[in-house]
């Protein structure tokens, strides 16, 4: 039922463009009815995305090839599983993915935010009206999911390094991160536009910014883990542009979720936030714009596609026009407190936002520089990873400190007496890791013994400030460790929960130094029954088997791995010849030593006619932490956004309050 | 299928119309329609409150960071006097536009 489909997408674009057009003109002329029905048409678009994403669901399910999208993006020879991710698999069905994530997020922010500040909500239900509009429209008229054929036997099937379980869940959860930063942008600017300059905005979209936050980064690490056991070429990050696309608005969130506490503790920042803001939005439309334009060539993103100007149009017009309308309100956010002193927590999160903004932009200059470069010389520069890595280096080193120092720097300002005292453990601990480290080897690398250091010291800083707010929170209240440990986390939820964050950071950068700093590598022709060595491994290549899978023909090479004299059973690695899609992926092999994190990976880069093959075989150490980090992170972040009944009470008591002296 | 598509999109499209719609049918004629909107008072006394709990949550944090450790005694007592002095005069201005606007609606009743 393309027609269904098609409708439903019109009336989705009516509904958004009612939502820009009628809820502007209520907001403005404070007209309470219409800005209601404004925010129904919000909430009745999601509908309408909801049943054409249902159209489009059922036609793959379906296996019908006359929806073109369908024969392009599957087989039937294709696993049920990957018929359903090739709903995002493709240019329009990812189009609709994020039409149907954004209507759903929107529809939800109306229904949390009608109770409070309805002149603010008259505001936002516009601006989320015209980002709808944008995607509804590009759906309607350029990007469609539901063109037609003559249904063809069968399906061209989807990209075989899309064929894995991470596809599942790795582009909707980096959708839902991407999506989510509208709600924020979305309630800044009504904000603006309302010439509320309370912390209503940020009360409202505190919990949207955490969420998109944390969905981009789980996003990105699950992406990265596909990377690294389906692309094949032994690493999980290369600085690919569209992988940057969403590190970038994850670091200026980054950035936001810290100076926000600013404001909110101190009444300090309001434009620097409100700039976060815009730029997170701003980032997350133009990886959007990466992805699709073509205008970049990499692994994740879509063929060359006319989506390409009209989302530059789109960045363009929400760029110049949320700058316009801050610089309008400039007056009304300028803050009368100061910072007492820059030695202080406040502090430090602002040399954490300098540093963050600043990686951010220089990942922003190395994504936009081969497209500068074409547009001003003719010929596409490309900016490859050692640029990446030195900027990585020079603010990601001092960022790490800070996550050490932060949490032992009191707010407004620390005497050095105070300093010395909370600073005396984890620098003990810090110096002594790395004297052990320096006596293990660890000086093969000064920058990976820095790192080491550094996150000693992080970790040491972070359980300092558990184990003092425990002790402090027993003597209060009495009763077990246990409980007073608990007693702390549940009374400051983000406090601790962005320690737990900053552990995960910590695990990560530990995960990426040891298996880029301290990794080995090795290239070598084997034959069966030949053998070779990697560090303290044994590798002896067995034999070469086939089978034939539900869609594609394997090649296995089988490897007997031995450590130290002792066999630590076989290994398989190969090819996947993907027979609808006719395309050859690495099958790579990975074993795992669950005690020290590190990898053994061995791809067979080629298999030559006599059975034998080129292998390029790789020890990581350390490299499993990064995932152990996501696991960490999402608590951590679950741990912060799980909602606190008493500042709840707090804040339900402060409008209340004001709710009564307006009756008055 | 295409004539159950048209009948399954129309209902859709009516459905949200009159969804759309629900507010003005279901207030024909209200007696205001005018919307919520915070006046210069209420502005006022949201800063005052914001300042409050501000200043309430800073000593708070303050006394728990002297408790922990992390503030000395000597900066707790440098800089506990301000932030009492802070909420004194958050509370006190909130009180003095509460008994303002009591007055304004006794002389108005």
């Amino acid at each position: 039922m393309p027609e269904l489909g098609r409708a439903a997408l019109v009336l989705c674009l009516g509904l958004a463009l009612f939502a820009l057009v009628g809820g502007a003109y209520a907001a403005a002329t404070r007209r309470r009815r219409l800005a209601r029905s404004a925010q129904n048409a919000l909430l009745a678009a999601f509908g309408a995305a909801a049943v054409a994403s249902g159209v489009l669901l059922a036609a793959l399910l379906r296996n019908d090839f006359s929806f073109v999208y369908v024969a392009e993006h599957t087989s039937l020879q294709l696993p049920t599983p990957y018929t359903i991710s090739a709903f995002w698999g493709g240019q329009e069905g990812s189009l609709l993915l994020w039409l149907l994530v954004l209507t759903g997020f929107s529809a939800a922010a109306v229904a949390f935010a009608r109770r409070t500040g309805p002149d603010l909500l008259a505001w936002v239900v516009p601006v989320l009206g015209l980002v709808t509009t944008f995607f509804a429209f590009m759906l309607v008229a350029v990007s469609s999911p539901f063109a037609t054929q003559v249904a063809p036997a069968d399906g061209a099937g989807l990209n075989p390094s899309l064929q894995n379980p991470y596809m599942m869940i790795h582009p909707p959860c980096l959708y839902l991160g991407y999506v989510g930063l509208t709600i924020p942008f979305a309630f800044a600017m009504g904000a603006l536009l309302a010439r509320r300059t309370d912390e209503l905005w940020i009360v409202a979209t505190r919990r949207w910014t955490l969420f998109a936050w944390t969905a981009l980064g789980v996003g990105q690490l699950l992406g990265s883990h596909w990377a690294y056991v389906e692309v094949g070429w032994g690493g999980y990050y290369a600085w690919d542009p569209v992988e940057n696309a969403a590190l970038m608005p994850w670091l200026a969130a980054t950035a936001f979720l810290h100076s926000v506490m600013i404001q909110e503790k101190r009444g300090m920042l309001k434009i620097w936030n409100m700039l976060l803001v815009i730029l997170a939005f701003c980032l997350a439309l133009f990886g959007t714009f990466l992805t699709r334009s073509g205008v970049i060539s990499s692994i994740h993103s879509f063929t060359q596609s006319p989506l390409g100007s009209w989302f530059l149009g789109f960045i363009c017009l929400i760029t110049v026009g949320s700058a316009a309308l801050l610089m309008s309100r400039l007056p009304l956010l300028r803050s009368r407190t100061r910072m007492e002193s820059l030695v202080s927590r406040e502090a430090t999160f602002l040399y954490n936002n300098l540093l963050l903004v600043a990686l951010c932009l220089t990942i922003l200059w190395g994504v936009t520089f081969p497209i500068l470069s074409e547009a001003v010389r003719g010929e596409q520069i490309t900016v490859s990873a050692p640029y990446y890595n030195f900027f990585l280096r020079i603010f990601g080193i001092p960022l790490l400190l800070l996550m050490g120092i932060g949490p032992l720097v009191a707010w407004r300002r620390a005497s050095l007496r105070s300093l010395g005292r909370s600073f005396a453990w984890p620098a003990g601990i810090a110096l002594g890791a790395g004297i052990v480290l320096l006596l293990l080897g660890a000086g093969s690398s000064p920058i990976g013994l820095v790192a080491y250091t550094f996150s000693a010291f992080v970790l040491g800083s972070i359980g300092y400030e558990f184990a003092r707010g425990t002790r402090a929170r027993r003597a209060l209240a009495g009763g077990s460790w246990l409980a007073a440990f608990a007693e702390l986390v549940a009374r400051n939820r983000r406090r601790y929960g962005g320690y737990i964050v900053h552990a995960s950071i910590v695990l990560l950068a530990i995960g990426i130094v040891g298996s880029s700093a301290y990794d080995k590598v090795k290239e070598q022709k084997l034959s069966p029954g030949q053998t070779m060595a990697i560090g303290h491994y044994q590798l002896r290549y067995r034999e070469l088997v086939k089978r034939n899978g539900p869609n594609a023909t394997e090649w296995r090479a089988l490897l007997d791995v031995r450590r130290g004299g002792h066999s630590l059973g076989t290994l398989s690695s190969g090819k996947n010849d993907y027979r609808a899609e006719q395309q050859v992926s690495n099958e790579v092999g990975i074993r795992t030593d669950h005690l020290t994190g590190e990898d053994l990976y061995v791809i067979t880069d080629q298999i030559n006619k006599d059975q034998s093959i080129n292998f390029k075989v790789l020890v990581k150490p350390l490299v499993n932490l990064i995932w152990l980090s996501g696991f960490l992170f999402f608590a951590g972040s679950l741990v912060a956004l799980w909602p606190s009944a008493a500042e709840q009470r707090r804040l339900a008591a402060r409008y209340r309050e004001l709710r009564a002296l307006a009756r008055a | 299928m295409t004539g159950l598509a048209i009948a399954i999109g129309g209902v859709l499209a009516a459905v949200c119309v009159l969804y759309v719609a629900l507010p003005f049918l279901r207030e024909p004629d209200p007696a205001s329609d005018l919307l919520d909107e915070p006046g210069a008072l209420e502005r006022r006394a949201l800063e005052l409150a914001e300042r409050r709990d501000r200043a309430l949550g800073a000593l708070k944090e303050l006394e728990f960071d002297h408790r922990t450790g992390k503030v000395s005694d000597e900066d707790y007592r440098e800089l506990v006097g301000p932030l009492r002095q802070r909420v004194a005069e958050a509370l006190r201005a909130l009180e003095l536009r509460a008994e303002s606007n009591e007055e304004r609606v006794r002389a108005a009743g």
